[in-house]
C-alpha cells in the first residue's frame, strides 16, 4: 500500500487516513487528533499552506483545521483511489 | 490547607448547554435567555461562567448554563476541563446539572454526534438540539430529526440559534416536565469512561449511513473566502487593514460620545457647585466623585468600539484565520498563533486578554501569554498618553503625518515590541520544550448576528461600569481624602496638599522616582494609578488643582504640567506607562489564573524593573539632549 504523511500531501487532493501516530514527546496528540476527527478511514485534504509552509489548512470530514507540519506529520495517509483495509 | 467551600445553589433546576466549539451554542443560549444573563467566573479558575434564566410558559424560571465548547470529554485546556467537571458534578461551587441540552451543528454531524454519544454515557436526562438547520438546508443537508432521535434514543429538536423564533421546539421541551426527557442511559456512574473515539466514530458513521447523510457537503463559499483571506500575501494585507481600521475606529468613532460624556460631567459638576455651599462636601463631590468617576467613564466608548470589532471578528470566524496567519511570526518568539486572540483583547484591557488565554492548551505558552499581556497598551493607558502628548508634543506635521498621532502609535509599537522581546527571552530560558500544538479549528464563515454582538457589548459595558462604580470610585475617594487631610495649620501659606498625607507619601516615594525625573506630585499620582491606571490622570488633577472647581481635570492639567514639568520628565513618564506595573485587578486575575503568588510577584517585579530602567535611560538621554 502506497502510504505517506499528510504534511507531504498534494494540495486539494483527497486522501484516506490510514493511521495516526504521536511523537515520542507528546503521546497525547494521538487522542487529540482522534477527537478532532483524524480517524483512520476518514477523508482528508490539504487545502493550503501558510507563507513559509507552516502551518497547514486541513479538511477532515466536514471540518477545517489549522495544523502545524509537525502535527500533520503524525497522520499517515494513502491516495483515495486505492482501497484500504480500514 | 484550603478553606472549605460553601456550596450555595440558587433554587430551580439547572440546565446545561454543551456542544462542540462553533456549533452556535452561545447564539442558542442568547435566544433562550435573552439579556437575562450573568457573566462571572467559575470558582477558582478564570473561565468565564455564563448563566442565564429561561422563563417557562408557566412563568417558572430555569437556570441555564452555557458551558465552554468541547470536542470530547477528555479535556485539553482549562476551559474544557470546566465543562467536563460540571457535567460530572465535580466542579467546585457548582451543582451537577439536572438536564443537558447537547447542541450539535447540523452541518457537521460526523464530529458533533461523537460528543453526543459521550455525553449520553454520563446518564443525565438529555435532549439534542439540532442547530444551524437553516445553514444545513442551504447546503442540501436535510436531517430527519425523528429518525435521528430513534437512533440516539434521546429527543431531538431542530433549532436555529440565529433566529429569534429558532428555538420553539426546544422551548416546548424545556416547558414540559423533566420526566418527559428520557434518561439517556441506564443510570451509569458519572465518570468519563468512554470506550474509544474510533468506536464512537463507527457508531456515528452507522447512524449517518442509516439517515442517508454519510456524504461530504462542499464548503464552497468559505473555501473561496479562505483562498483570499489565508493567502500568504493578500491575507496578510487584509489582516493589517483590519487591525488598522480597528485602531482608527477606536479613536474616530469614540470621539463624539466621549465629548457627550465630557459635557455631561461638566454640566453635573457645574450644577453641583452651584447647588452645594462651598466646603468639604462640595469639594468631595465635585473634585472627588464627579471629576474622578467622569474621568474614567469617558473611556467607555473606546472600550466598546474595540470590543465591537473583537466580537465581529470572533462571530464571523475571522479570528482563528488571523491566528493562522500570524502563527509563524509568533513562533519566532516562541509563541503560537493561539496567543494572538488573548493579546489582541489585551489592547482593550489585560483582564479579558488574560482570561482569553485559557483557550491555549500548552501551559508554557499560556503562562508566557499571560505575562506579556500587560505590555499590550490597554485602553486605560490612553488617558495618560493623551494628557502627556497634548501637553508636550507640538501639534505639527512630520512627513505628512500628525506628530502627536505618530508618538501615540510609537508608544503602542513600543509595547508590542517589548512583549515580543520578553517572549523571546522566555523562549531562551525554556529551551528543550516540547513541540507545542496548534490544532485549531477554522469554522465556516458566517454573518455576525446583531443580537449576539449587542448582548456581548452590553456585558462588556456592565463589567466596565461595575468597575467604575466599585474600585475606581473607592480609589477616587481615598485619593481625595489623602490629598485633603490633615488640613494645614493656621497661617500656613503653602498649598493645602503639601501638608496632607498625600504630600508626605509623595515625598517619600519621590526618593525612588527622583532618578527618573518624577516630582512628588507624579509619584503620589502613581499610587492610585497602580490600582487602576486611568486614575493616575484624575489623581494628578486632584493633586494639582484640588481647590479649583473644574469639571475635567485633564483639561486644566494640560497647561499646568506643560508649564511645570520638563520635556525630559514627560518623556520619562510616557516611557513609564509603556511598561507601567499593571493594575491590581490584573494582578488579581493573574493570581487566580496561575494559582500562585510567585507569578504575580514575577510579573510585578519584572514590569517595575523594566519601567524604571527604561524611564531612567529615556530621562538621562533627554536631559543630556538639553530637554531637562
Amino acid at each position: 500500500m502506497n502510504t505517506f504523511f499528510l504534511d507531504g500531501a498534494r494540495q486539494r487532493t483527497p486522501y484516506r487516513i490510514v493511521h495516526v501516530n504521536a511523537p515520542a514527546g507528546a503521546p497525547e496528540w494521538h487522542d487529540w487528533l482522534h477527537e478532532l476527527g483524524f480517524i483512520p478511514g476518514e477523508t482528508v485534504q490539504l487545502m493550503a499552506r501558510a507563507a513559509g509552509g507552516d502551518p497547514l489548512v486541513i479538511r477532515v470530514g466536514n471540518s477545517t483545521f489549522a495544523l502545524r507540519v509537525a502535527e500533520a506529520a503524525c497522520i499517515q495517509i494513502t491516495p483515495l483511489t486505492q482501497t484500504t483495509p480500514a | 490547607m484550603k478553606p472549605a467551600v460553601v456550596h450555595v445553589h440558587p433554587g430551580g433546576p439547572l440546565i446545561a448547554l454543551v456542544g462542540n466549539p462553533n456549533c452556535g451554542k452561545t447564539a442558542l443560549f442568547n435566544v433562550l435567555t435573552g439579556s437575562r444573563q450573568k457573566v462571572a467566573n467559575y470558582a477558582g479558575v478564570t473561565v468565564e461562567r455564563k448563566e442565564g434564566r429561561y422563563q417557562k410558559a408557566d412563568g417558572k424560571l430555569l437556570r441555564v448554563l452555557d458551558l465552554p465548547g468541547v470536542y470530547s470529554l477528555n479535556p485539553r485546556s482549562p476551559d474544557e476541563r470546566v465543562t467536563v467537571d460540571v457535567l460530572m458534578g465535580r466542579a467546585r461551587g457548582e451543582k451537577r446539572p439536572d438536564r443537558v441540552v447537547c447542541v450539535v451543528d447540523a452541518t457537521n454531524l460526523r464530529r458533533n454526534l461523537r460528543l453526543v454519544l459521550a455525553v449520553k454515557r454520563l446518564g443525565l436526562p438529555m435532549v439534542v438540539a439540532l442547530n444551524m438547520t437553516d445553514l444545513a438546508a442551504r447546503r442540501g443537508i436535510h436531517v430527519d430529526a425523528d429518525a435521528l432521535a430513534r437512533e440516539l434514543g434521546v429527543p431531538v429538536v431542530r433549532t436555529v440559534g440565529v433566529r429569534k423564533d429558532g428555538a420553539t421546539d426546544l422551548r416546548a421541551l424545556l416547558d414540559a416536565p423533566p420526566d418527559s426527557w428520557r434518561s439517556a442511559a441506564p443510570a451509569s456512574a458519572p465518570h468519563a469512561d468512554h470506550p474509544s473515539v474510533s468506536a464512537d466514530h463507527d457508531a456515528v458513521q452507522r447512524i449517518l449511513a442509516g439517515l442517508g447523510l454519510d456524504r461530504h457537503a462542499p464548503h464552497t463559499l468559505s473555501d473561496r473566502i479562505d483562498r483570499v483571506v489565508l493567502h500568504p500575501v493578500f491575507g496578510m494585507a487584509i489582516l493589517l487593514a483590519v487591525l488598522f481600521l480597528m485602531f482608527q475606529a477606536v479613536f474616530a468613532w469614540a470621539e463624539a460620545p466621549m465629548g457627550w460624556i465630557e459635557a455631561a460631567t461638566g454640566w453635573l459638576a457645574g450644577a453641583a457647585t452651584a447647588v452645594l455651599p462651598t466646603g468639604w462636601m462640595q469639594s468631595l463631590l465635585v473634585d472627588g466623585v464627579i471629576a474622578g468617576v467622569g474621568g474614567v467613564l469617558i473611556f467607555l466608548p473606546q472600550i466598546l468600539v474595540l470590543f465591537f470589532f473583537i466580537l465581529l471578528l470572533e462571530e464571523s470566524g475571522y479570528l482563528p484565520r488571523a491566528a493562522f496567519l500570524l502563527d509563524r511570526l509568533m513562533g519566532s518568539v516562541g509563541l503560537s498563533g493561539r496567543s494572538f486572540i488573548p493579546l489582541l483583547s489585551s489592547f482593550a484591557c489585560a483582564i479579558p486578554g488574560i482570561m482569553a488565554a485559557r483557550t491555549i492548551s500548552s501551559p508554557r505558552d499560556r503562562l508566557v501569554t499571560i505575562m506579556i499581556a500587560p505590555l499590550m497598551t490597554c485602553s486605560a493607558r490612553l488617558p495618560v498618553y493623551a494628557l502627556l502628548i497634548a501637553a508636550f508634543i507640538p501639534s505639527r506635521e512630520v512627513a505628512g503625518f500628525e506628530l502627536q498621532g505618530l508618538v501615540l502609535f510609537g508608544l503602542y509599537v513600543a509595547g508590542a515590541l517589548s512583549a515580543a522581546a520578553i517572549a523571546w527571552v522566555a523562549k531562551q530560558l525554556t529551551t528543550g520544550s516540547l513541540p507545542r500544538p496548534l490544532m485549531m479549528e477554522l469554522p465556516l464563515y458566517h454573518w455576525p448576528t446583531p443580537r449576539n454582538v449587542a448582548i456581548g457589548l452590553l456585558q462588556r459595558a456592565e463589567i466596565f461600569l461595575k468597575r467604575v462604580g466599585g474600585i475606581i470610585f473607592v480609589l477616587t475617594l481615598v485619593m481625595w481624602l489623602l490629598a485633603s487631610f490633615p488640613v494645614p495649620p493656621a497661617g500656613s501659606t503653602a498649598p493645602a496638599i503639601e501638608t496632607s498625607l498625600a504630600g508626605t507619601l509623595g515625598r517619600l516615594l519621590a526618593v525612588v522616582f527622583e532618578p527618573i525625573g518624577f516630582n512628588w506630585q507624579i509619584s503620589i499620582a502613581l499610587v492610585p494609578g497602580m490600582a487602576a491606571r486611568e486614575v493616575a490622570v484624575s489623581a494628578l488633577g486632584t493633586v494639582y488643582a484640588l481647590s479649583a472647581s473644574t469639571a475635567d481635570p485633564a483639561q486644566a492639567l494640560i497647561p499646568l504640567i506643560a508649564h511645570q514639568w520638563s520635556l525630559a520628565t514627560a518623556l520619562s513618564l510616557l516611557t513609564w506607562f509603556v511598561f507601567a506595573p499593571q493594575c491590581l485587578s490584573t494582578l488579581a486575575v493573574v493570581k487566580r489564573e496561575t494559582g500562585s503568588w510567585r507569578w504575580v510577584g514575577v510579573m510585578a517585579g519584572y514590569l517595575f524593573a523594566l519601567a524604571w530602567t527604561a524611564s531612567f535611560i529615556v530621562y538621562r538621554l533627554a536631559v543630556t539632549a538639553g530637554w531637562g
